[in-house]
């Protein structure tokens, strides 16, 4: 009864969302404030349903309910009950029935805050959010549904690949589904904005912080996500340029500079054409990294099962909306173009810079993960893209963003007056300059042109994003304190400062080495001494491992002990390597099984990474300071 | 033309792509053995090492012949599919057990249920080889006169037989 | 106007720049076969792949030095390979290599990949076994079936 309950419900749901979609928008067209009226109440009835449905397929998992497929497919009764949970949206059908609950909740939201907003423009915001929710829930009624039901019930399941058992893998789906369907609002917001024809400065008000909220969980769900392939996929990489991670990098890439677009749209009425063309892209280019990822058009090791009829439907759906979006787009864009001006040197111009420089970005992602397909489909060949490339292309726009961050900071809007600046930046500048040239010779004893202008490049940005902070700080009596948005930018500047520094030092002073090594034996790495004392059997509750314990040593003081692993599950068969990790904050010290090459001899990879949680810690510090932003007074004050 | 027509016109090349694209899905690669004899073949029995069971078992009417091994998901997460299919007696299946080992096989087969008729051990994967596996499962029709007539790879649903196997299951019928 | 140029020829230089790192990673795959017949980059990286030869796999007790043949069920390939293998490389399964032909002739691998998912093997590796199961087992001209190396 429960899976038909939740597959009832589903199809409730798809009907409210079918009133959201059409009857605001048609109220809005006519001016009728009874259809208008309908908007909030029917998103709320729809999250009401969706609710329940993904009640009932979490109930069903809890219960182990094997006469579902999708539960038989993704679960086993000797599976811990919190993966039983995140088996949920574990794979295909379950992780759309989680976007389709985040999609109804994001709009549940948006009519709570939206009250002072134009009735007219409210009720066209909710019922564009309508219309994709109502695409989504046909998509995954008609080609997806997680409630079938197996006539010939299996007495245990298939259970959940052992990849995703792991809480980091249970967690970052969520947030990064938070991250893209958010882009929705915006997206939606963009929408409506061209249905009324008015787009003004307040406009840019409402929608910023609703980006910012999308934007900010897309960064903790990528930071996540980079997290669990780094110790999970076994081998301590934490960034593969795989084409699943380039679907929600380039989003991620466009929302950063939509939020820096609607900066320039709030205050001075500018680039209105330009901010509405990114709200179309960064959500256009979510929808498309879930066709990408489900379609099975390109390689991935991320990829869920494929299936073409899913594709062509997606393909369909992410057609319908884009072209839409870009037709009124082509339309409406035209009347939007506004006079008023700016000097060369203004926060305008580095803002402009800004957006072009993240639009390269991600453009070149963009390339890069298509290329392959293009080659393809004109019979060149069969390519790869490697990670080399995208490295190195990286660098054109990142480099010359990172030096322009510090000086846009501080830039005045309209125009900058001369000497000002330099005279302000010349301190944090020499520092920079100095930590850039001695830091990597002095702590890492080797140092080289790129190693120094990454540190640079990080070190500028972390203390030029401090000096307004540090300087409102200072002045604190009788000072007027530093409006939260101007704080939430500092603090997200410093994270892009830390991150940067991280990504410098690990990428150039990382040592990874794969050698052979036996009970007893040890293997020398970058100063640390690690010494395999035992291997050993373990058992967890549906795998078996072979456990090796590891002693590390600095000159000969104990740093730590670590258990690398090396497990079999028992119901999939398939070995997984589990890392053992001595993690500190300025290195991590890793250390992966390989394969048994003798009696008590294994292949082993062993790796120092030094400043790698800077990565992570600063991708977190930039959604901390999304966070602070998006609690700015001025965001809850009336339209 | 509008510079703002730019976004939207990059859009359309970029779906015609797209469609192309999913055109040469690979699960789709038309297999090469299909219009031609199926390979003959003769192994030990899962059940019985002693016995032999193979190609001779079908020979004369329309049969399955599916590739399973107790390490590959797809197997387990169509091994429902394939009970039902068996309880249905439309065409018997004939499974060829492939790289696998015996006892995790019998096992296998004593939880999940048997829907075939009987499993040749194919053990070194030879036999796999001639069939064109690259992978498992992989689902061939066999007709009367021993040549394949359809093949799937990747785990059969209802929705794939419905669709892909029952019509050219009613056409061999109706034929006969 | 300057700032235009400036841009321009910035761009310029990127994209040349761009275009020579893509060179070096922008890796081809070659099915085994043209391998063998001798018709593959010789001064660049490419990718292989295809079924790992059952019985092929040979490792130096206690080294990390290992080698196997790779098959695209008509030629079969000798790779080389030092270090940590991937979970799911397995006899008889799919696999990946990347790297270029030694001195000897075997492909000098820097990189093995094997699938995540049972479920899941590299298309291009997919297509290009397809292409010669037909010359096995269908008995097509005498001839087209066999491994001609130069």
């Amino acid at each position: 009864m429960i899976p038909e309950l939740g597959h009832f419900a589903l199809i409730v749901a798809l009907a409210l969302a079918l009133c959201q979609g059409i009857l605001p928008l048609v109220g809005a067209h006519r001016n009728d404030a009874t259809l208008m009226s309908v908007a909030r109440t029917a998103a709320q009835g729809q999250f009401v349903f969706v609710v329940i449905s993904f009640a009932c397929l979490t109930w069903s998992f809890l219960q182990s309910d094997f006469s579902v497929a999708y539960v038989a497919n993704h679960s086993q009764l000797a599976l811990p009950t919190p993966y039983k949970i995140s088996a949920v949206w574990g794979a295909h059908e379950g992780s759309l029935l989680l976007w389709i609950l985040i999609m109804s909740a994001w709009t549940v939201a948006v009519g709570r805050f939206s009250r002072n907003l134009p009735a007219e423009f409210a009720a066209r915001v909710i019922g564009v959010l309508g219309l994709l929710s109502v695409g989504f829930l046909l998509f995954t009624l008609l080609t997806s549904n997680p409630f079938l039901r197996l006539e010939i019930i299996p007495p245990d399941g298939a259970d959940l690949n052992p990849l995703l058992q792991d809480p980091g893998l249970a967690i970052h789906p969520p947030l990064l589904y938070v991250g893209y369907v958010g882009f929705s609002v915006a997206f939606s917001f963009a929408i409506a904005a061209m249905l009324t024809g008015n787009l003004d400065q307040k406009w840019a008000k409402w929608t910023r912080p609703w980006t910012t909220l999308a934007w900010l969980f897309l960064t903790i769900g990528i930071a996540l996500g980079s997290w669990w392939a780094y110790y999970e996929l076994g081998w301590g990489g934490w960034w593969f340029w795989d084409p699943v991670e380039n679907a929600s990098f380039m989003p991620w890439l466009m929302g950063t500079a939509l939020i820096h677009s609607l900066a320039v749209t709030e205050k001075r009425g500018l680039f209105k054409s330009w901010t509405l063309l990114l709200a179309i892209s960064a959500f256009s280019l979510s929808l498309l990294g879930t066709f990408l990822v489900r379609s099975g058009i390109l390689v991935s090791v991320h990829a869920f099962a494929t299936d073409p009829t899913r594709g062509y439907f997606i393909l369909a759906f992410l057609g319908i909306v884009i072209i839409g979006a870009l037709v009124l787009y082509a339309i409406r864009a035209p009347e939007l173009d506004s006079s008023a001006g700016f000097k060369p040197v203004s926060r305008e111009t580095f803002l402009l810079l800004n957006n072009i420089l993240l639009v390269v970005a991600a453009a070149i992602v963009f390339y890069g993960t298509l290329m392959p397909l293009l080659y393809d489909v004109a019979g060149i060949g069969k390519i790869s893209i490697g990670p080399p490339w995208f490295e190195f292309a990286m660098l054109l726009p990142m480099l010359p963003l990172a030096f322009l961050i510090g000086v846009g900071m501080h830039a005045a809007w309209r125009s900058q007056p001369q000497g000002v600046l330099a005279r302000r930046l010349r301190v944090p500048a020499l520092i920079a300059v100095v930590v850039g040239v001695a830091l990597p010779g002095l702590v890492y004893g080797r140092s080289g042109i790129l190693v120094s202008v990454g540190v640079v490049a990080a070190v500028w940005i972390m203390l030029s994003s401090m000096l307004e902070p540090w300087r409102s700080w200072r002045r604190e009596r009788g000072a007027a304190a530093m409006p939260r948005s101007m704080l939430g930018m500092s603090i997200a500047h410093f994270g892009v400062g830390l991150f940067a520094l991280g990504v410098t030092i690990v990428s150039a002073f990382n040592v990874e080495t794969d050698q052979s090594m036996r009970t007893g034996g040890t293997v020398d790495v970058a100063g640390y001494s690690f010494e395999l004392r035992e291997l050993r059997n373990a058992e967890g509750p549906n795998f078996q491992a072979i456990e090796g314990r590891v002693e590390i040593r600095r000159d000969s003081e104990l740093v730590g002990e670590v258990l690398p692993q090396k497990r079999q599950y028992l119901v999939q068969k398939n070995w997984m390597t589990e890392a053992g990790i001595n993690a500190g904050w300025n290195r991590d010290l890793f250390i992966a099984l390989g394969d048994q090459l003798g009696n008590d001899t294994w292949s082993v990879r062993v790796q120092y990474k030094p400043l790698i949680r800077f990565i992570w810690l600063g991708a977190f510090i930039m959604a901390l300071g999304g966070a602070i932003a998006i609690s700015d007074r001025r965001y809850r004050s009336g339209a | 033309m509008s510079k703002f027509l730019v976004p939207l016109l990059a859009f359309l090349l970029l779906v015609g792509l797209f469609v192309i694209g999913l055109t040469k899905d690979p699960s789709r690669i038309p297999s090469p053995l299909v219009g031609n004899p199926a390979p003959e073949y003769a192994l030990p029995s899962l059940r019985d090492p002693d016995a032999l069971v193979g190609s001779a078992d079908f020979a004369g009417q329309i049969a399955l012949v599916n590739i399973w091994a107790t390490w590959c998901p797809g197997c387990r997460q169509e091994h429902g599919f394939l009970m039902e299919l068996a309880a249905e007696k439309i065409v018997p299946i004939y499974g060829l057990n492939w790289r696998d080992n015996r006892p995790d096989a019998l096992q296998w087969l004593q939880a999940l249920g048997n829907p075939y008729v009987n499993s040749a051990f194919d053990v070194d994967g030879r036999v796999g080889i001639d069939w064109g596996a690259y992978g498992a499962p992989e689902t061939f029709l066999v007709d009367s006169n021993g040549m394949v007539v359809h093949k799937h790879i990747a785990p059969l649903t209802r929705e794939i037989w419905e669709q892909e196997f029952m019509p050219l299951i009613a056409e061999l019928e109706a034929v006969q | 106007m300057l700032a235009v140029g400036l841009a321009a020829a910035g761009i310029a230089l990127a994209t040349v720049f761009t275009l020579t790192a893509m060179k070096d990673s922008m890796m081809f795959f070659i099915p085994v076969s043209d391998v063998v017949a001798g018709e593959y980059p010789a001064d660049r990286n490419f990718r292989v792949g295809g079924l790992v030869v059952d019985g092929s796999v040979n490792r130096e007790p206690g080294s990390l030095e290992m080698s196997f043949r790779v098959t695209d069920l008509r030629c079969e390939l000798p790779v080389r390979y030092t270090g940590v293998l991937p979970d799911l490389f397995r006899e008889g399964q799919g696999v990946v290599a990347h790297g270029r032909i030694g001195s000897e002739g075997d492909f000098e691998a820097d990189t093995i990949l094997a699938k995540h998912d049972e479920n899941y093997m590299a298309p291009e590796v997919a297509e290009s076994l397809a292409e010669h199961v037909s010359e096995q087992t269908a008995g097509l001209a005498e001839g087209s079936g066999e491994c001609t190396s130069p």
